[in-house]
């Protein structure tokens, strides 16, 4: 399966008479696309904003971030099961608005969504402080369902960045990548010799807001199962996740899975990438026995060397991982595994909730209950309301001054836990 | 001079001798003796000072401890330093507790940074790591070069108030306090560099070693139920509506106590759930889902339960540190016992 990303680069944002891409500057029409998202009758208002790398600009609080991207050839199209018919994605040639970001944002439920600055001490741990984005402040019906909020607000996002995506069907790409996955029977014959390495992406399905699709589908129904790695990067995994913002996974990094390109970049050289194993992080321990169970079962299927294993989430879904990794190296299989740290402000404390000695290779995005201050910003895009009881935040986090005092929590995506970030901890 | 330093040693290398002059008293000399003359001039620099050197025999510090310490303590704090730095004491057993012990009570008691070092196998390595900063030295005094280059860089940006690097940058014995840091590649990349090792069997190095884990063994069975009191604890954030002590959605710094005397139903008119872990719907609407005193009461009534407890305590478990989850309870489980509780039934969410 070979999938050619073509990356045409935006340097600015702009609001235009006509949404479109010029010189790198993308221009987005207001109107149409408060049309679009209001074409959803449990919506009321959709207030379209701007936000740029190096502006003093916070927007509180985030639910999703996704990258638009297209399909320019192949089959499907991007987010299939939600913006295009259910069909095979990851094959042909998809164009991307690299350095453009969509994010939504509204009180889905107060205390589980983040906030992204865009300059200061906040802007260094989120990746979406250097991305021009285009935020939707999205405010529903009265009296509508949490859940039934959160679902208008992901297939808005989605909807936006699939009407901005089309914006480079046409376009040139000012950069091309190329990602080609042989199958698992032809990778071993041209790679015989090289360790056979697969990726086990664990995917948040607690439910209750805590949910991830898979081409539709919610991950907590799903058995343990396997995925082409190119299909990710067509959108077949999009988030529907209401928890700390610092370690869930947006859409937009499923859909640049950084485990999945640095396992290409070594892909022929260091070791064989055999694929991506998609398992779930379900609440009963009947449903983590079993996921980990066909994780480890798949890795023998596939007679693997070594696999890394990336989490979602934290607490909870700690024993999922370690359960992961423990059947997993149980079955002769070499493991890293991704995570983060919920070590005390103090950094004193332990930080996962469960331990196991297989578990000797960890990579950790970061102490995610250190204490930052976030100067105040000349502007907020949504509403400083919920900073307070925001997961990271205290009863007068949000100073008189406009600065928040909080837990790195609060800052989507900061310690990401499939690495997409140079956060660490020791 | 911008900043005082006192400097810690012991008697041997105050220059009053060896083992036979170890019952020496604490005492205080002016200025620099011995290793405090090449860490005072690597100090300079930065315009600090080793003001004042306090010493003490190693048998008297240890044998005298009480005295000691407190004497050792009262002649650093006449001084008034910015910083106090002790040893290295290497592999010198006595002398590294000595340094630990200081070191860690200077900083504890007279809130003033302090530094020491040691060997990283001195017994005073371990007791006294996650009190004080203790720079990582070789085994013998053979090591003092090493060890002063070492020790000044920190002690200046301590003495500066500059956060502390990692162990590894800055080369103390890892205090099992976690740190964060920016590191050169995106987690990724160290992910499949880590593997590409570990499949090579080539060493490398953990990012987060696993802790010896703290596992519960879960009490013998109540035997008598029927005359058993018994509480209700959560930690699932149920709380009066309101939240009126503010507990937090994630990473709670304090817990609850209420009072459930005379109720039988958690209602959404007076009870919610704080707890920022969750879809928080079904909690709100009903609350015995997450702290179930409605039934508690059909068993006291059905007498399969002596009493249910008038209090409970509650906290949320979201992103709560353990160490401060502990904590709560050893504080909250005493006033338990107190009050004649025979068990709890622990809810999570």
């Amino acid at each position: 399966m070979k999938l050619e990303l073509g990356y045409i680069y935006i340097k600015d944002v702009q609001f235009g008479a006509k949404s479109e891409v010029k010189d790198g500057t993308l221009y987005v029409n207001k109107e149409e696309i408060q049309k679009l998202v209001l074409e959803d009758e449990n919506l009321v208002s959709c207030d379209v904003d701007l936000a740029r790398p190096g502006e003093s600009v916070r927007i509180t609080p985030v639910k999703d971030v996704i990258e638009p991207r297209v399909k320019v050839e192949g089959r499907g199209g991007v987010f299939p099961g939600w913006m295009h018919k259910v069909d095979t994605v990851g094959e042909g040639k998809t164009n991307v608005l690299k350095g453009a970001a969509v994010v939504t944002a509204g009180k889905v439920v107060g205390f589980q969504e983040g906030i992204i600055d865009m300059s200061g001490e906040g802007a260094k741990y989120t990746p979406f402080s250097k991305t021009n984005n285009v935020v939707l402040v999205i405010n529903p019906i009265d009296n509508l369902e949490a859940h039934d909020y959160e679902h208008s607000l992901r297939v808005a996002g989605l909807k936006v960045a699939t009407y901005l995506g089309e914006l480079a069907r046409n376009l040139t790409p000012d950069e091309v990548k190329v990602y080609e996955h042989e199958g698992v029977l032809e990778g071993y014959k041209k790679y015989p010799d090289l360790p056979r390495v697969a990726y086990v992406l664990m995917l948040q399905s607690q439910g209750l807001l805590h949910d991830t699709y898979v081409y539709g589908v919610d991950a907590k129904q799903s058995l343990t199962t396997m995925i082409n790695p190119t299909e990710l990067f067509d959108g077949a995994i999009v988030s529907g996740n209401c928890v700390s913002a610092c370690d869930k996974n947006p859409t937009y990094i499923h859909e640049n899975n950084p485990v999945v390109e640095e396992l290409f970049a070594q892909h022929g050289k260091k070791l064989n990438f055999v694929g991506v194993i998609i398992t779930n992080e379900n609440v009963y321990l009947a449903d983590k026995m079993r996921s980990s169970d066909w994780s480890a079962k798949l890795c023998k299927f596939l007679n693997l060397d070594g696999a890394i294993v990336s989490q979602e989430g934290f607490g909870n879904p700690d024993t999922d991982l370690i359960m992961n990794c423990k059947k997993i190296e149980a079955e002769g299989v070499k493991t890293v595994i991704i995570t983060d740290e919920y070590a005390g402000q103090d950094g004193s404390s332990q930080s996962l909730a469960d331990a196991d000695v297989a578990a000797n290779a960890v990579v950790t995005g970061g102490n995610a209950n250190v204490v930052i201050h976030l100067p105040k910003m000349d502007k907020v895009i949504g509403t400083l309301d919920y900073v307070d009881i925001i997961a990271g935040g205290w009863s007068g986090s949000l100073q008189p001054d406009g600065s928040i005092i909080a837990e790195l929590q609060v800052i989507t995506s900061a310690t990401n836990e499939q690495g997409y970030n140079c956060l660490s901890a020791r | 001079m911008a900043y005082k330093v006192v400097h810690y040693i012991n008697q041997f290398y105050a220059g009053i001798g060896g083992e036979e002059f170890a019952t020496t008293e604490p005492a205080k000399i002016a200025g620099v003796k011995g290793p405090g003359m090449a860490l005072n001039a690597a100090l300079k620099a930065a315009g600090a000072e080793i003001v004042a050197t306090v010493y003490c025999g190693d048998s008297y510090f240890a044998e005298n401890n009480e005295d000691a310490i407190t004497r050792v303590l009262a002649l650093i704090k006449e001084e008034n330093p910015d910083l106090v730095i002790c040893g290295p004491a290497f592999n010198a057993g006595r002398y590294g507790v000595a340094c630990g012990q200081v070191a860690a009570e200077v900083k504890e008691k007279l809130g003033v940074p302090t530094l020491t070092g040691m060997y990283i196998e001195n017994p005073g390595a371990d007791m006294y790591k996650s009190k004080t900063i203790i720079m990582e030295t070789k085994n013998s005094a053979a090591g003092m070069r090493d060890a002063v280059a070492k020790m000044a860089p920190v002690a200046i940006k301590m003495l500066k108030g500059e956060e502390l690097g990692s162990a590894k940058q800055e080369g103390y014995i890892p205090t099992g306090i976690r740190k964060n840091l920016f590191e050169n590649e995106r987690g990724a990349k160290r992910a499949v560099d880590m593997l590409i090792k570990k499949l090579a069997g080539e060493e490398f190095e953990t990012e987060f070693p696993m802790p010896e884990f703290d596992r519960v063994a879960p009490n013998p069975a109540v035997k008598d139920l029927a005359h058993a009191t018994i509480a209700l604890c959560t930690s699932g954030g149920i709380v009066p509506k309101g939240n009126p002590d503010h507990i937090e959605s994630s990473s709670a710094s304090h817990y609850g106590k209420y009072s459930i005397a005379g109720v039988n139903d958690l209602d959404a008119e007076h009870w919610q759930t704080a707890h920022g872990g969750y879809d928080p719907s079904y909690a709100n609407a009903d609350a015995d889902r997450v702290l179930p005193v409605d039934v508690m009461r059909e068993f006291e009534k059905e007498g399969k339960i002596g009493k249910l407890y008038d209090f409970f305590y509650t906290t949320v478990g979201n992103g709560t540190a353990v160490k401060n989850a502990k904590k709560f309870a050893a504080e909250y489980a005493q006033e338990l016992k107190a009050n004649g509780v025979d068990a709890v039934i622990m809810t999570s969410t």
